[in-house]
């Protein structure tokens, strides 16, 4: 399971900061719903295409496996529309969905974590003024994307032990022998974690903890 | 850039090392440390004992993670309780479980999370990384997914996550405990080549060659202090008794 999907290239895309990736993402979004028409919505599509293929030289692999990744429920869309409003619909709904999950793709490849944990800070400034700290928001966003995975693999782990033991990793017992275990674990790692982050300074967190220069 | 800071932080004085003076802890109604009273000046120290014999407590006692329950722990004369902050920059602890030690996505985001933490400056900070990168190997795995790394790479990644903000001391947790004889050859070197204090909790026992002072836990307590050959020699004679 890959939730870290910045592919490392030194394009333009790259290096254009996260903040106006961001904003031309809302644009497109905006577009593609505002002017549903074919030309405006294949020629998103095909311009979000241009730029992950051609100009930010991303591998096609990024852009196939987001598309593989939601094709059943754009069919399942397309046969929704094709049924209950005409084909044309479906089809505009399909592309405009697909133009914006590829480039939704397209800016997360081009932008490192931090980048993007950095504009969200930026975001949630204004909440200093009830006491929140942004640097706090953005580690919780970054940590949850380090700690899926991992315990994605743990809950792997637990059901090989369970089926290495002749256990039922499949329906409600397979459920409970799962998710029993794998609370434990990841109570006892969010324990650990916390000390981690208390020998590596998160209680020194400045109220500013990023560089607004980080792209 | 606005860090808190301790406010009426004492000179401290690197020569007077980690003093601990009557340290007791309990977790609710078990003791785990009692009679604790230690000076360590040595620059090579290992821990070793049996599970559950307070030597990870005493680990976290020495960077403040713990803060014993009576007693006190200083480190360069400041004590933990009182300027945890300016310890824990003094006294670098790297975990057992590198996954638990990881906090960012990929490896050059997490090896400079310590260093944003201290508010250093962006250029200083993504040199520093990758100089801390390129000696342990990492250097081509910069951009990488941490949990896509191997064990010994996510020890080596926790270690420089450490050694990247310069402590003056480093506290190791069982560094070896999960990695194959190659990764712990690997640690074992790094731990050699370190300039700064080291202290080691460790049931490798090899790990201690070569070290200055051995402690042995037992129950909570310290029963044997001196040179690896000895504590070592006390320690498995302990154990052959269990």
């Amino acid at each position: 399971m890959t939730l870290a999907l910045y592919v490392p290239r030194g394009t333009v895309v790259h290096r254009t900061p996260a903040g106006w990736k961001l904003l031309a993402l809302a644009g497109l979004s905006v577009l593609v719903f505002a002017v549903p028409t074919l030309p405006v919505v294949c020629g998103a599509l095909g311009a979000v295409v241009v730029v992950g293929l051609v100009v930010a030289r991303l591998p096609a692999a990024v852009l196939l496996r987001q598309t593989r990744a939601v094709r059943w429920m754009l069919v399942a869309i397309f046969i929704l529309h094709a049924v209950l409003t005409d084909v044309l619909t479906g089809t505009l709904t399909v592309l405009r969905l697909l133009a914006l999950v590829l480039a939704a793709a397209v800016v997360t490849a081009t932008t490192r974590v931090t980048a993007m944990v950095a504009v969200v800070e930026r975001i949630c400034r204004p909440l200093e003024w009830v006491g929140v700290r942004p640097a706090r928001i953005g580690l919780v966003i970054a940590m949850a994307l380090r700690f899926i995975p991992l315990i994605a693999e743990r809950a792997d782990r637990i059901r090989d032990a369970q089926a290495a033991r002749g256990g039922s990793v499949r329906g409600l017992r397979g459920l409970r022998t799962t998710v029993v275990p794998l609370l434990v674990q990841v109570l006892q790692l969010a324990h650990t974690v916390s000390e981690a982050l208390d020998a590596r300074g998160a209680d020194d967190v400045p109220l500013r903890r990023r560089d607004p220069r980080a792209t | 850039m606005r860090l808190r800071r301790e406010t009426t932080a004492p000179v401290a004085d690197p020569a007077r090392g980690i003093e601990l003076r009557g340290v007791r802890h309990v977790y609710g109604d078990r003791v785990v440390l009692s009679e604790v009273d230690l000076h360590l000046t040595e620059r090579r120290i290992g821990i070793v004992g049996a599970n559950g014999s307070g030597k990870s407590t005493f680990a976290r006692l020495l960077n403040g993670l713990v803060v014993p329950a009576t007693g006190s722990v200083l480190v360069d004369g400041l004590d933990t309780r009182t300027h945890v902050r300016e310890v824990r920059r003094r006294v670098g602890f790297v975990f057992q479980d590198p996954d638990a030690q990881i906090v960012h996505p990929t490896v050059a985001e997490d090896a400079a999370y310590g260093l944003e933490n201290q508010g250093v400056p962006a250029a200083e900070r993504a040199a520093r990384v990758a100089e801390v990168l390129e000696r342990y190997g990492l250097a081509g795995h910069a951009d990488h997914p941490a949990h896509l790394l191997s064990g010994g790479q996510k020890q080596l990644l926790a270690i420089a996550g450490v050694l990247v903000m310069r402590p003056a001391r480093i506290v190791f947790d069982e560094p070896t405990t999960l990695l194959d004889l190659v990764n712990t050859r690997r640690v074992a070197q790094i731990i050699d080549e370190l300039d700064q204090q080291v202290v080691v909790v460790t049931h490798d026992l090899e790990l201690l060659d070569g070290f200055d002072r051995v402690l042995v836990f037992d129950a909570g307590r310290v029963v044997a202090d001196g040179p690896p050959d000895s504590s070592v020699a006390a320690y498995r004679a302990l154990m052959v008794h269990r």
